[in-house]
């Protein structure tokens, strides 16, 4: 049978970068496709150029039966695709019916709108799909996952024929997904295909009948679903050997290190409204463990639990054998943590101010007398640490923006190390900075812990876990599921507990069992 | 970016430095060719009679500029500044005009000045709890004032024109110390305060952070919220101070006039000197000079004849002209 559509060997290139390198993509009429990858794999630009939002530069793209370039997004959707962003493209202060019937709506006599029939109709389309809400009401009364469903009712009510879906359950809870699902299948019995997008690899075992891997901006392998194990699509996606994976459990590595000194901070079984489900973990004076998971896994918004950005839906957390509950980033500073997080720009610098400002900013209140700044005291004390991190700057008044990343970094390592932290939770510390600075910002962070600090490392670069944690948790889909100790971590028991589905070492944890069995799902399990 | 910084140190002369002045010196550049033009062309001009009158002028633009830049600075933008001058203008004489005022003038001066202030931080209070606690845009929350503060004053003084004859309070309008009016020494003691707490101080760096990038000082443990209402509460009080000046000048309080417009010369004088409508910046120094190139821009068409409609548009030329040339050094 002829596929709905067929990418082979599409190129694409931005500049000088190779954005994607013979990207294929085969989807069949009424399946669910899932398409994978790390982030940078090119899933993103390979959407784009399937769209029309970007152009490409080289392969054929065939669409129900017709070759097609589309040159702008909307000749795509009058072709049959279309797209439901994470961002909704959507009117929150109109009703349902307009969002859905917007720009086709039923006239009457006189080319006047005939309402009746249009939230007629708009009831029919999202009740075809399971969900039955008031579609006179403002579409922002609603959750974002009815919001969502609107999205995809829109898209069906043009008759579309493939739907794509980029990561659709990013923002939903448990309950919200299973209405997705529910949706999705009823798109499939309709003989609609979908090209699903996700980071939660369970999610496709649920929902999928194929999946195509990218990696590196080039496909890489696809394989119907039912003939693939999980630790196959995580070792075709970070490109690791499956063997290495198969043959390391996690459970093969036996006690415990000594922990460096006594318990600091401990987590259990925390939980928050945003994709943190039950995490536990401790952490020592002097030791770093390592927080892993793939994207979407729960890493950063463990940071974000312990930091108080997000308030506990449930689990406690203790700090020096007390009960911690800060509210909010300033509570979690006076207590001792700090948090250097993934996006340096948007959550680190505050790009106009100078280097000085910008070191010292979180310590003002110990270099004050009274309401002035002692500016005697915080030269000395930018000073100290200038030196001490190498930080390149002409002088401690250049804006930190002049600064290269790993400079800047560095600045804001200084900040965290400023106040004297007792936890210092690192979000990617060294991503987007260079060999040499890397290198000089793990040495900062193996200083900091000699000398008794205790650290929270998330990374998603396996050696720098490696070779800096005393023990690594692994996160997935929100859950703490493991944790593999220092010396006897290897990148493969690493990626082996990542992938997490071999039978072998699921043994001493039901959760695990749960995931290896397919048709019945940990979130149906649940529901 | 900040208008001074303490002790330049051995790499004051560096490129960042120097681009630094440069940037600054641009509104000081204006003003002063707008005073040789004057010099030139407007009769009289230079005599102690127009420095005067422009100092009288120029003073309640500034200080209410001043608060305004506090607030942009976070971000932020307060339209409410001219009503809130009408309430706290309407206020003053309607305290010590009444009985009570009549038989303890000296006290009920007293009394009256610091109700106005009074009235005027509850209005800044008012608007920074709307932005800071229930998150509405500061526009749309200082509108709210900004139509009923006048509507109030409006309403408490029957909608009339109060005259009054006070000496002591007066001389907040036409008192002069060393032949200059006394609201002049004011701003000047005023800029200087402001300078000393933006660059010295922990809420000045405070809300250069918040303005900058409200995310980062919120992780950073910076009390974004409080140095938002802080500003809003100064940028009212200044608003208060600035109106019963107005009122002081003419020895009455028009509740229906005082102040109005106020709001879009403060923010131009803002924009002039420098500031930058997202936040992160407050160069006070700078924002003075901007209301003396507002003011002496009136003053320059008024005095050669050209009518008030054609200057408020050359107002507006001034306005877009500073974006325009704050797009292009700003690198933002």
């Amino acid at each position: 049978m002829q596929p709905l559509l067929n990418i082979q060997g599409v190129h694409k290139q931005f500049g000088k970068t190779l954005a994607l390198e013979d990207a294929r993509l085969t989807i069949q009429r009424g399946e669910v496709h899932a398409l994978i990858g790390q982030n940078g794999a090119g899933k993103s630009t390979l959407i784009k150029v399937l769209t029309g939002v970007h152009q490409r530069d080289g392969g054929d793209i065939t669409f129900n039966g017709q070759p097609c370039q589309f040159s702008r997004p909307a000749q795509a959707q009058d072709a049959g695709i279309a797209t439901i962003y994470q961002e909704l493209n959507l009117v929150g202060l109109r009703s349902v019916t307009e969002n859905i019937v917007m720009g086709r709506e039923p006239r009457r006599l006189g080319g006047f709108i005939d309402w009746k029939l249009a939230h007629q109709q708009a009831s029919e389309i999202l009740a075809g799909l399971g969900v039955n809400i008031d579609v006179r009401r403002p579409l922002e009364e609603y959750s974002t996952a009815i919001q969502q469903l609107v999205a995809i009712a829109r898209a069906v009510s043009r008759d579309a024929m493939l739907v794509i879906m980029d990561e659709p359950t990013s923002s939903l809870d448990e309950s919200e997904v299973l209405q997705l699902f529910e949706v999705i299948r009823r798109l499939q019995q309709r003989g609609t295909a979908v090209l699903y997008v996700s980071h939660f690899l369970d999610e496709l075992f649920e929902i999928c009948n194929h999946v195509t891997i990218m990696r590196n901006g080039a496909w890489v392998a696809d394989h119907a679903i039912s003939d693939i194990r999980k630790a196959v699509l995580v070792a075709d996606m970070l490109g690791k050997d499956v063997s290495d994976i198969e043959t390391h459990g996690s459970t093969d590595f036996g006690g415990e290190l000594e922990p460096a000194g006594e318990l600091l901070f401990e987590a259990r079984d925390i939980a928050t409204r945003r994709h943190l489900r039950s995490a536990s973990l401790e952490v020592h004076r002097g030791e770093i463990v390592g927080l892993a998971g793939l994207l979407g896994s729960g890493r950063t918004e463990v940071a974000r639990a312990v930091f108080g950005m997000d308030a506990l839906s449930d689990g406690q957390m203790s700090l020096e054998g007390a009960s911690y509950h800060p509210t909010n980033a300033s509570a979690a500073i006076r207590q001792g943590i700090a948090l250097l997080a993934e996006d340096r720009k948007r959550e680190g610098i505050v790009a106009d101010l100078s280097v000085r400002e910008n070191l010292t900013l979180s310590i003002l209140p110990s270099l004050s007398a009274g309401v002035q700044i002692d500016s005697e005291a915080e030269r000395k004390l930018v000073e100290h640490y200038i030196e001490a991190l190498q930080i390149k700057v002409s002088d401690m008044d250049q804006p930190i923006r002049e600064l290269s990343g790993g400079n800047q970094q560095k600045v804001l390592l200084a900040r965290w190390l400023a106040t004297e932290p007792q936890l210092l939770i690192l979000d990617e510390p060294t991503r987007g900075v260079d060999i040499g600075a890397r290198q000089e910002i793990q040495r900062i962070i193996q200083d900091y812990r000699a000398q008794g600090g205790a650290v929270l490392l998330i990374s998603s670069e396996f050696e720098e876990l490696i070779e800096g944690a005393h023990r690594v948790v692994v996160m997935h889909e929100g859950r703490s599921i493991d944790t593999l100790s220092n010396p006897g971590l290897t990148e493969s028991t690493l990626v082996a507990a990542l992938s997490r589905g071999q039978p072998s070492t699921s043994g001493d944890d039901h959760r695990m069992q749960e995931t290896s069995a397919r048709p019945s799902t940990p979130r149906e399990t649940q529901a | 970016m900040k208008i001074t910084t303490p002790t330049a140190s051995s790499g004051a002369t560096t490129a960042p430095w120097s681009r630094y002045r440069l940037r600054h010196s641009g509104p000081l550049i204006a003003l002063l060719l707008l005073i040789g033009f004057n010099a030139l062309i407007t009769p009289n001009f230079l005599s102690m009679q127009t420095l005067s009158v422009n100092i009288t002028q120029v003073a309640t633009i500034a200080i209410v500029a001043m608060g305004m830049t506090l607030v942009i600075a976070t971000g932020g933008i307060d339209l409410s500044v001219g009503a809130v001058m009408a309430l706290a203008g309407a206020i003053v004489p309607l305290i010590f005009l009444s009985s009570a005022g009549q038989s303890f003038p000296v006290l009920m001066t007293l009394i009256a000045v610091m109700a106005a202030l009074g009235i005027a931080m509850m209005c800044g209070l008012f608007n920074g709890m709307l932005v800071s606690r229930f998150g509405v845009q500061p526009i749309v929350a200082t509108l709210i004032l900004f139509i009923s503060g006048r509507g109030l004053a409006q309403v408490l003084t029957n909608g009339n024109l109060q005259t009054f004859d006070n000496p002591m309070f007066e001389y907040l309008g036409s008192g002069r110390l060393l032949g200059i009016p006394i609201q002049g020494w004011l701003v000047v003691l005023l800029a200087a305060i402001a300078v000393f707490v933006v660059s010295r101080t922990r809420f000045g760096r405070y809300l250069l952070a918040s303005g900058g990038n409200p995310r980062a000082a919120e992780l950073a443990g910076v009390p974004v919220a409080r140095v938002r209402m802080i500003a809003y509460t100064l940028c009212a009080l200044l608003a208060g101070l600035a109106g019963m000046i107005s009122v002081a000048i003419n020895s009455a309080s028009d509740a229906a006039r005082n102040g109005q417009l106020m709001e879009l010369d403060a923010i131009a004088a803002a924009v002039v000197g420098g500031a930058l409508l997202q936040g992160g910046r407050a160069p006070f120094i700078g924002v003075v000079i901007g209301a003396a190139i507002i003011q002496l821009v009136r003053y320059t068409l008024l005095a050669n004849g050209v009518p008030d409609e054609v200057a408020l548009i050359v107002k507006a030329a001034i306005i877009v002209g500073a974006v325009y040339l704050q797009s292009l050094r700003g690198g933002h």
